[in-house]
């Protein structure tokens, strides 16, 4: 047996530190060099710009790149309307931007006042829409009222407007600008359920849809499978998103986001043809997984069965992942899954192999990958067995004929042993049976 | 009133043909009560004039006077009553089995205040054979006979009888007894299979109440299904609502243990056990509490085997979690000669072997062995077939299907459904 192994050393050093077992996803473990926090916000623009920023301020733990991420936000906050936010942001901060990054009173004052008058004056053009029943209007009216709350950072408040405009909506354009929107806050505000609900529902639409929305669509329900682990799915939607979707979706996901979103959860559930026809092969894919060279490498290195870079190359990224807003959560998940396919996948066509050569190939000793091997045989996902004593692993071939008989016998027991005491409960019912109905006939 | 003189004459005239009993069981009836119990301690030597086998009724009814009275009961009326039991004639004393029951409960009583409960074990036999209508039948005299010999520890006396099975139960409380007897003699044979089996019956019967010898057969059958199968199985969905209720509530610590035995850490479980000693001890359960605590070793071996072609003894027992390689090595042996695992230790280096089950299903044995399985069971699935066939046209059913619904094809009684549900 045979495996590539030319990994750099930088990789191998990062997997004798990150691939060996459950560390653990506590934010700090990484250099601030390796995200360059202004250009990942240039990315993004609308409220999610500044999720993101305040959520690697949150979890990077290094300070000159939280401090950098909170001033960007800060910057940016100034430039919109979210009052509640610039507050948070500014105790985040906690002065040590300077003067200049402190809490603006006056600005919070003037924005609120604004606020106040615009509530009412749209409040009150939907009332006089309502009087008059104009759809149309009443539609408009209710969307500029989610638009507005969606700014003040009232989320759930802009996602009860943006769902009452459903009733007057009357073109399927309506519909889809409604369902877009409904996704766009339901996101923020980490209710995937209704995004998946959404998403469908704007699929319905007879008319045919354009093709940025269908790809924001896709992107979108690809998002909340992800969330709700449904890796496969979440795949699926991603492999499915279409080029044009470029930067038009930037207030929910770039496209280097679908690139690598896609291409993890297909490497974590995919089997060797589907990620070959449907990662490796498809054109429209490529585009996206073009963006981010790294992980096309990583994609076909694993097609490619170069395990040892592959794995290399995960964990280079891996630093960067822990940031994604969406992402962190599911990086152990979809990498122990990953790394479990590759060990599966590398001793399948093999009727023996060597620990000590797929030890090397995984960059991990021997002792640790007898561990690993023995919890997924344990969980029958490989069928093989180990040769502790010489580190061999046997693959185990099912004797059909054996097994078959053992089944037939067992069920044969079960099948005895069930009826019997079904019998006998049987004959107890009647007797209970009899004993109660006989004194009622005499 | 007869004289006793009279009434034995009778008996003696009267045991020939079938017709002679009849109207000697009459006489007999009337004769029965008061008056033939405070005569008592003069019957007795009436027996002498009778023969156990020619005169099976009276005699049984003389006896019963005396063993009811309460009085002069010493140890030949034991060795009176024992030879009545092998020798009457089975036809004479069914036409009074509650005599005859009678009879064998104060002899079981006596042998016990005797603190010999041997004595009683070839008797009782003979007594269930000569009450049972068929094999299948389920008599009182069951749970008294396996009981002598759970007391007199002659385990495998108990699996003449119940190497039967049981179908035709008269009273519930003897199902239950002889479940939870016939559980703790196969216990004590190490079988435990069958013993799972007989306390899942208890478990699983019928009841509308809760009753003390259910919560015990409950108790036993999780500690049995985790020394047999690491884990508990859930009630099934026949079991009593009342079962599936309340029966958890009152074996709160053993449910605990199973939990326990669940999370796969040896220490954990040594820990509960030996804290909750106390308990099993006053349950007395602490012998096979400790049972299950060696046989959590055996499960883990058991899964090595699945895992490796080879293991050395020291990594053995580091993954089992015992103290030294030898340890392991006692473990693997033993379990070696239980027929649990296949294969060898290597002891030059330390090394154990796993091997596949050597078993090909092709030796004549094994062929046989199928063979009879699968008589066993055509035989039983007739049986199921004509008993369901029965239970169409039994008019009782038929009857209550009537009153709950309008036809009694489309609608089904939770009795006739039981069955259907099963198969």
């Amino acid at each position: 047996m045979d495996v590539e192994g030319e990994v750099p050393a930088a990789a191998a050093a990062a997997i004798a530190n990150g691939l060996g077992g459950g560390e653990e996803a506590s934010p700090a473990p990484f250099s601030a060099e390796q995200l360059d926090v202004e250009a990942y916000a240039a990315q993004y623009s609308g409220r999610t710009r500044l999720a993101r920023l305040i959520f690697i301020a949150d979890r990077c733990g290094v300070e000159a790149m939280q401090l950098e991420a909170l001033r960007m936000a800060y910057d940016e906050i100034k430039r919109g309307e979210d009052v509640q936010l610039h507050r948070d942001v500014a105790v985040k901060i906690n002065g040590r931007l300077g003067p200049r990054y402190g809490l603006d009173q006056a600005w919070v004052d003037t924005v609120a006042r604004r606020a106040e008058q615009r509530k009412e004056k749209l409040e009150n053009e939907l009332n006089g829409y309502r009087t008059n029943l104009i759809k149309e209007s009443i539609r408009m009216g209710y969307n500029d009222i989610g638009d507005f709350f969606y700014a003040h950072g009232q989320l759930s408040d802009a996602f009860k407007s943006y769902i009452r405009t459903r009733d007057y909506c009357t073109t399927s354009k309506h519909i889809v600008q409604m369902c877009m929107n409904v996704i766009l806050v339901s996101i923020e505000l980490g209710q995937f359920a209704h995004v998946t609900n959404y998403v469908s529902k704007a699929e319905q639409t007879p008319d045919s849809l354009d093709p940025i929305i269908v790809a924001k669509l896709r992107a979108a329900a690809g998002l909340a499978n992800l969330e709700t682990k449904k890796y496969k799915f979440a795949a699926r939607k991603f492999v499915e998103t279409g080029i044009e979707l470029g930067n038009n979706y930037s207030e929910v996901i770039a496209p280097q986001d679908v690139a690598v979103y896609g291409a993890l959860c297909a490497l974590a559930s995919f089997d060797r043809s589907d990620l070959k026809s449907k990662v490796i092969d498809n054109i429209n894919f490529r585009n996206f997984l073009e963006l981010v060279p790294e992980v096309r490498e990583l994609v076909n290195d694993f097609y490619a069965s170069r395990y040892g870079s592959c794995l290399g190359h995960l964990e280079k990224l891996k630093p960067n992942l822990l940031l994604d807003i969406h992402l962190h959560e599911h990086v152990e998940t979809l990498y122990t899954d990953i790394r479990h396919k590759a060990i599966i996948q590398y001793t399948l066509p093999f009727i023996s192999v060597d620990l000590n050569t797929m030890a090397t190939a995984f960059k991990t000793s021997v002792s640790m990958l007898e561990k690993e091997l023995a919890a997924l045989i344990t969980e029958n996902k490989i069928q093989a067995r180990i040769d502790s004593h010489n580190k061999i692993l046997y693959a185990r071939h099912a004797d059909q004929r054996n097994t078959t008989f053992q089944r037939v016998l067992q069920t044969g027991n079960e099948f005895e042993r069930d009826v019997k005491s079904m019998l006998l409960r049987a004959n107890l019912l009647k007797h209970d049976y009899i004993q109660r109905t006989g004194p009622r006939k005499m | 009133m007869e004289s006793l003189e009279a009434l034995v004459a009778h008996i003696q005239g009267l045991s020939g043909s079938p017709e002679e009993v009849a109207h000697l069981h009459s006489l007999l009836k009337q004769a029965d009560g008061d008056s033939l119990r405070s005569h008592a301690a003069a019957l007795v030597p009436f027996l002498t004039h009778l023969s156990p086998e020619a005169h099976s009724l009276g005699y049984l009814y003389l006896l019963e006077a005396c063993a009811t009275s309460g009085a002069n009961l010493g140890a030949d009326f034991l060795v009176t009553v024992a030879d009545f039991l092998t020798a009457c004639s089975a036809d004479q004393i069914r036409l009074a089995p509650d005599k005859f029951l009678n009879v064998c409960r104060v002899f079981k009583d006596q042998v016990m205040l005797l603190n010999t409960p041997i004595r009683g074990i070839a008797p009782l036999r003979a007594a269930v054979r000569k009450i049972q209508a068929s094999p299948e039948q389920l008599t009182p005299v069951h749970a008294e006979y396996l009981l002598l010999c759970l007391l007199a520890k002659q385990y495998k006396a108990g699996l003449s009888v119940l190497e039967d099975d049981i179908f035709e139960v008269d009273q519930p409380k003897d199902l239950f007894l002889y479940c939870y007897y016939g559980g703790m003699i196969y216990i004590g044979l190490k079988k435990f299979p069958k013993a799972s089996e007989l306390l899942h019956n208890a478990v699983t019967a019928p009841m509308s109440s809760l009753n003390a010898i259910a919560v015990e057969a409950y108790k036993k059958y999780i500690l049995v299904s985790l020394i047999q199968n690491g884990q508990v199985p859930s009630f099934p969905k026949y079991t009593s609502a009342t079962a599936q209720r309340n029966m958890k509530n009152h074996a709160q610590i053993y449910v605990e243990l199973s939990t326990c035995y669940g999370n796969g850490r040896y220490t954990d479980l040594e820990t509960f056990v030996e804290s909750n000693a106390a308990v099993f001890q006053s349950d007395n359960n602490l012998g096979l509490a400790k049972q299950v605590l060696s046989s959590m070793y055996k499960r883990n071996i058991q899964r090595l085997t699945q895992t490796y072609l080879t293991l050395s003894l020291e990594d053995i027992a580091r993954s089992v979690q015992l103290d030294t390689p030898r340890d392991a090595e006692m473990h693997v042996l033993r379990m070696i000669e239980d027929g649990e695992i296949h294969a060898t230790i290597n002891q030059k280096d330390g090394m154990v072997s796993f091997h596949e089950d050597p078993e090909q299903y092709k030796s004549v044995e094994m062929v046989e062995h199928i063979d009879t399985s699968i008589q066993r069971l055509t035989a039983l699935s007739k049986k199921l077939a004509s008993i369901d066939e029965n239970m169409a046209c039994d008019p009782a059913y038929l009857l209550k299907g009537g009153i709950t619904g309008d036809s009694t094809t489309t609608t089904s009684t939770p009795f006739h459904t039981s069955i259907f549900e099963m198969i």
